[in-house]
C-alpha cells in the first residue's frame, strides 16, 4: 500500500507520454528542427505548471507529505561540467534515437522492439559510467 | 462515455499534456519529498543485476531504499501499455508539413503509428542503431544525473541552475546529431 501512490503516478505519467507524443521519434525530430510549437507548447507549460505548484506547496506550508513530513525541495548536487558533458552526451543520443529515459520506459510498455533495445543499451550506458566515473571531469 | 472513449484514444494537444507531466513535480514532493525523475532507476537496475563480484562502487549501495522510485518505473510501463495498447491511437501523428516533407526526403516512410518502422521494428541494424543510441542516453544521463523530467522539468521548475546548464548540453548535443547525424544514418544504412 505504501507504494501506491508511486504506481498511479507512473501509471499516469507513462500514459501522458504516449498521449502528448512526446514518446514519438517524429515528434522529437520535429522539435530539434523547430517545425512545430508542439514539444516547445509541453516543456513550457510543464515546467509554468510545476513552477507554480512549487510555489503553491511553499506559501502553504503547512501542507504535509502523505508520510506527515513538512516538504522540502531535494537539491541538485554542485558541479558545473557533469552537468554540461552529461547533457551533450545524452542530448547526442537523445537526437539519433529520439526517445529520452521516460518515453523508452513508457514505449516498452507498448511492446516496442526499439524502445527494448535502447533500454538494453541505456543501461549499458549507465554501467560504463560508473566505470569511468573517477577519471571524468565532474 | 462514448466521448471519454474517444478523448482517451485520441492524442492530447500540448496544453493538456504539458501541465500534466508539470503536475508530477509537486505531486511527487506531496507524496513522500521525492524529486520527479526517471533516469535513477537505470542506475537502481545496474545495482540490482552487477554481481558481488564485480567491484564498481557506483552499484554498491541498498537500492531497496529506491523501490518508490522502480515502482515509479515500473507504473510508467503499465501506462505505455494503457495508453499505446489498451487506449491506442488508430490516426498517424499529425506532424507539421514542414516535418514530413524532411522525413520524405530523409527516406524514412511514415507508417500508421507512432514511430518509424525502419528504426523500431526487429532489424538487426535498427536494434544496433538503438542499442548504441541507447548507450549514449545512459551514460549522459548518469553522468549529468538526471534526463529531461528530473532536469528540464523538475530542476527548471525549483529553480536549480545545475539543471539549466544540463538542459543547455542536452539541447545542443540533440541539434547536433538530429542535423548531422540522423538525416546521415538514412542514407548510409538504408
Amino acid at each position: 500500500m505504501r507504494f501506491l501512490p508511486y504506481l498511479l503516478a507512473g501509471t499516469a505519467f507513462g500514459f501522458v507520454m504516449i498521449k502528448s507524443e512526446a514518446a514519438s521519434w517524429y515528434r522529437i525530430m520535429e522539435m530539434f528542427y523547430f517545425q512545430s510549437f508542439h514539444m516547445f507548447g509541453i516543456m513550457a507549460s510543464a515546467i509554468a505548471t510545476g513552477l507554480t505548484g512549487v510555489l503553491l506547496l511553499k506559501r502553504y506550508g503547512r501542507l504535509l507529505t502523505l508520510d506527515g513530513e513538512s516538504i522540502v525541495i531535494p537539491q541538485k548536487a554542485p558541479g558545473r561540467y557533469n552537468y554540461i558533458f552529461g547533457g551533450l552526451i545524452f542530448g547526442l543520443g537523445w537526437g539519433i534515437i529520439g526517445l529520452c529515459p521516460g518515453p523508452i520506459f513508457s514505449l516498452v510498455g507498448m511492446g516496442s522492439i526499439g524502445a527494448l533495445a535502447a533500454l538494453a543499451g541505456a543501461l549499458h550506458g549507465t554501467w560504463l559510467y560508473g566505470l569511468v566515473k573517477n577519471r571524468l571531469l565532474h | 462515455m462514448n466521448t471519454l472513449f474517444a478523448w482517451l484514444h485520441a492524442p492530447w494537444p500540448w496544453y493538456v499534456s504539458g501541465p500534466l507531466i508539470g503536475l508530477m513535480v509537486p505531486l511527487m514532493l506531496w507524496i513522500g519529498n521525492r524529486s520527479f525523475g526517471i533516469s535513477n532507476n537505470l542506475r537502481h537496475m545496474c545495482a540490482i543485476a552487477q554481481p558481488k563480484s564485480v567491484g564498481v562502487d557506483f552499484f554498491h549501495y541498498n537500492w531497496r531504499e529506491h523501490n518508490w522510485s522502480l515502482v515509479f518505473a515500473a507504473g510508467a510501463v503499465l501506462g505505455g501499455f494503457f495508453a499505446g495498447i489498451v487506449f491506442a491511437n488508430p490516426q498517424p501523428v499529425e506532424l507539421s508539413v514542414a516535418a514530413l516533407t524532411m522525413f520524405s526526403y530523409w527516406n524514412v516512410p511514415i507508417g500508421g503509428g507512432f514511430l518509424p518502422p525502419v528504426l523500431f521494428d526487429f532489424t538487426w541494424l535498427s536494434v544496433i542503431v538503438m542499442f548504441a543510441g541507447g548507450v549514449m542516453v545512459g551514460f549522459g544521463t548518469r553522468y549529468a544525473a538526471g534526463c529531461t523530467s528530473g532536469h528540464a522539468i523538475t530542476g527548471l521548475s525549483t529553480l536549480q541552475p545545475q539543471s539549466l546548464f544540463a538542459v543547455l548540453g542536452i539541447f545542443a548535443g540533440g541539434l547536433f546529431s538530429a542535423h548531422f547525424i540522423t538525416p546521415h544514418l538514412f542514407s548510409l544504412f538504408w
